[in-house]
């Protein structure tokens, strides 16, 4: 993992003692809200529907068991003895005290962590693979280029009051776990013929009340002009984006409008003028930061494969939850573990305090004491021999983790929604939880195979709607709550945004529509079929005839 | 005129906060005090200036309410919610929760 120098700690340390001062001054009155609201914005710290709400930035993703126990005692200490791991694998408490903020400020940046570029009109806290360093797949670890992309967007002056917020994903792999196509910019990791590392690069990409899937922009980057290449990517932005406009602000819109050949043609002739000059970090500087992401000392045991074997053959709980929250691991005798935070029946990214502190156990028993964050808001253990999976899973049985449903319809993506969030027209949490339950059989679920359900409580999309393959969004209907479904979304590598299937369902009914939708899907499947395969196959009309008629 | 109270949130902890009669912010809109028309609303709105100079409240703002049968209930849903507390966490509605409890 990477480690902070002085110059990381100290900017952190800085910034406590800055919104320390900021908040007295507030406290009396020096400042008025209109001049505080963007200070404590800048330190990830909203006014949310019920009381403030604090956005602690996961750089990437990753966390180590340190940082893991900090987030619990944090939520013990000053809040409601929980956090909401979000879409962009951040972490939020809901209920922390403004007088009590910079205390917990200080409490993060003793172990590193902070809550910069979680909010504004600047490039964002980066979002990578979640298997990165550790997916059988990959050509690299994107840690290190997302590591190398927070250091430079960290308080860039010139991109700091962008037009809009901007947000950067970075995978290696071919198999996109970062939905890195519905990003301001994405970056996919790949290799040449000639063997050269580079990266393919989408911009435009975004959810919200326009979504797009990104384009290519260029097939291959070399990877020693990732910065250059963005800063005048970032430059055209800045200089063109609609700041006259918020609903017209973001990237995509401009590359939208501008056309994707012409805006590429603009960041090309954009970086001609300085992709030799010092932007691009020296050979040195890189391997410096690569050398933090070297891999831990693996030490599998030689029949570590034996014994699983012999333990998924005696233990079928046990065998289901291998198969479904278990990935294959780099190296021989290793595997990645998904712990799901979407019990059945449960409030999806929710972690009690207790949770935390025992994941973060279980990391530094299993996992080399590392963790990581998902965007689809469950946690990974990212090395764990697998002949120490069972005990794992043992653990993770008495803390309500091991819900066997990864890529299942309740592993849903659903974002806050009314309950907490002051944007939201119409509440996400409980109508997956209702979902949840009635898929609550375990077999149905497996049987019905790879389902992304994702929910957003408003067009802002939060909750990726436009990416699942069934998508709900819920809106305001004269006061009552309707949910609108879209089918046929997509947020991995053959990403695509959702149809709307007709009109909205009030909130009492969606969840029986959604039970149509996959018995619909389950009568007409073929051998192999995803919910989403089949929906390509076959179109919007016999799902639309089933919750409709045929009128 | 619809009947209406006034809400904020209050300034050192972010609570959700309405205006009594006394002049005193409650976390409880039952005790608010309901104005039902326009000269008592900009009463309202007058008397809140003050918490908002003395770094009592933000955010502050008129909310539509029914009164039925004594009680005071907000006519929309999100204001319900933000009145009772999120309703997926019944353990910490207003009435349930006990700060500290948890900790």
């Amino acid at each position: 993992m990477y480690m902070y120098d002085e110059i990381d700690q100290s900017l952190v340390d800085e910034r406590v003692i800055q919104f320390r001062d900021q908040v007295n001054r507030r406290m009396t009155g020096e400042l008025s809200e209109d001049e505080f609201k963007p200070l404590r914005l800048m330190n990830g710290v909203y006014l949310q529907l019920h009381a403030y709400m604090l956005r602690v930035a996961i750089p990437y993703g990753t966390l180590s068991s340190e940082q893991m126990r900090k987030l619990a005692w944090i939520a013990k200490k000053y809040d409601r003895n929980y956090g909401h791991f979000t879409t962009r694998q951040n972490l939020q408490f809901n209920w922390p005290k403004l007088e009590d903020l910079p205390d917990i400020l200080a409490e993060l940046a003793s172990v590193q962590m902070h809550a910069l570029q979680t909010s504004g009109n600047c490039i964002r806290n980066v979002t990578a693979d979640q298997f990165a360093g550790v997916a059988a797949d990959e050509v690299v670890d994107p840690r290190i280029y997302a590591e190398i992309i927070r250091q430079w967007s960290t308080l860039h002056p010139e991109f700091t009051y962008l037009p809009r917020k901007f947000k950067i994903a970075v995978t290696g792999s071919e198999i996109d776990r970062a939905a890195v196509r519905f990003h301001d910019i994405g970056l996919i990791a790949k290799r040449n013929g000639a063997g050269e590392l580079g990266f393919e690069v989408i911009i435009g990409g975004g959810l919200g009340r326009t979504p797009f899937v990104g384009p290519t922009i260029r097939d291959f980057l070399p990877e020693r002009h990732l910065l250059s290449y963005l800063e005048a990517a970032l430059r055209v932005y800045n200089q063109l984006g609609r700041r006259d406009n918020m609903y017209k602000a973001r990237i995509k819109i401009q590359v939208h409008e501008t056309g994707a050949e012409t805006f590429t043609e603009m960041v090309e002739a954009e970086w001609a003028q300085i992709r030799d000059t010092a932007v691009d970090l020296a050979a040195g500087e890189k391997q410096r930061i690569a050398d933090f992401f070297r891999p831990p000392r693996y030490r599998a045991s030689a029949d570590a494969e034996a014994q699983l074997r012999l333990q998924l053959r005696d233990d079928r709980n046990f065998a289901r939850w291998v198969e479904t929250n278990v990935a294959p691991h780099k190296v021989t005798g290793y595997r990645i573990a998904n712990i799901s935070l979407k019990p059945i029946g449960g409030i999806p990214g929710d972690a009690s305090s207790e949770q935390m502190d025992a994941v973060a156990a279980l990391a530094d028993r299993f996992s080399f004491s590392e963790i990581r964050v998902t965007h689809e808001q469950n946690l990974v253990l990212p090395h764990v021999r697998a002949d120490d999976l069972y005990a794992l899973w043992q653990t993770l049985k008495s803390y309500d983790l091991d819900t066997p449903n990864l890529g299942e319809i309740s592993d849903m993506i659903a974002c806050p929604g009314m309950d907490y969030c002051a944007l939201a027209n119409a509440r996400s949490i409980p109508v997956a939880q209702q979902i949840s339950e009635r898929f609550a059989d375990l077999d149905r679920q497996h049987n019905i195979g790879e389902l992304k359900l994702k929910i957003s409580g408003c067009i802002n999309a939060c909750g990726h709607h436009h990416a699942g393959h069934i998508g709900i969004l819920g809106v305001d209907r004269k006061g009552e709550e309707y949910y609108q479904i879209t089918l046929g979304g997509s947020g991995a590598e053959d990403a695509s945004v959702g149809d709307i299937v007709g009109p909205a369902f009030p909130y009492d009914k969606v969840v029986d529509a959604v039970e149509t939708l996959v018995d619909t899907y389950l009568d007409i499947r073929t051998d192999g079929e995803r919910f989403l395969d089949t929906y390509r196959r076959v179109g919007k009309t016999p799902f639309k005839e089933a919750l409709y008629g045929t009128d | 005129m619809s009947q209406q109270v006034l809400s904020a949130n209050r300034l050192n902890d972010g609570l959700v906060v309405y205006l009594v009669a006394d002049d005193t912010w409650s976390e409880d809109i039952e005790v608010s005090e309901v104005a039902g028309d326009e000269g008592s609303v900009n009463a309202l709105l007058t008397r809140a200036t003050q918490a908002v100079s003395d770094q009592k409240i933000v955010d502050l703002y008129l909310i539509e309410v029914a009164v039925v049968g004594g009680e005071i209930r907000p006519t929309k849903y999100r204001e319900f919610i933000r009145a009772t507390g999120p309703s997926v966490r019944a353990d910490l509605s207003k009435q349930n929760y006990v700060p500290g409890a948890d900790a």
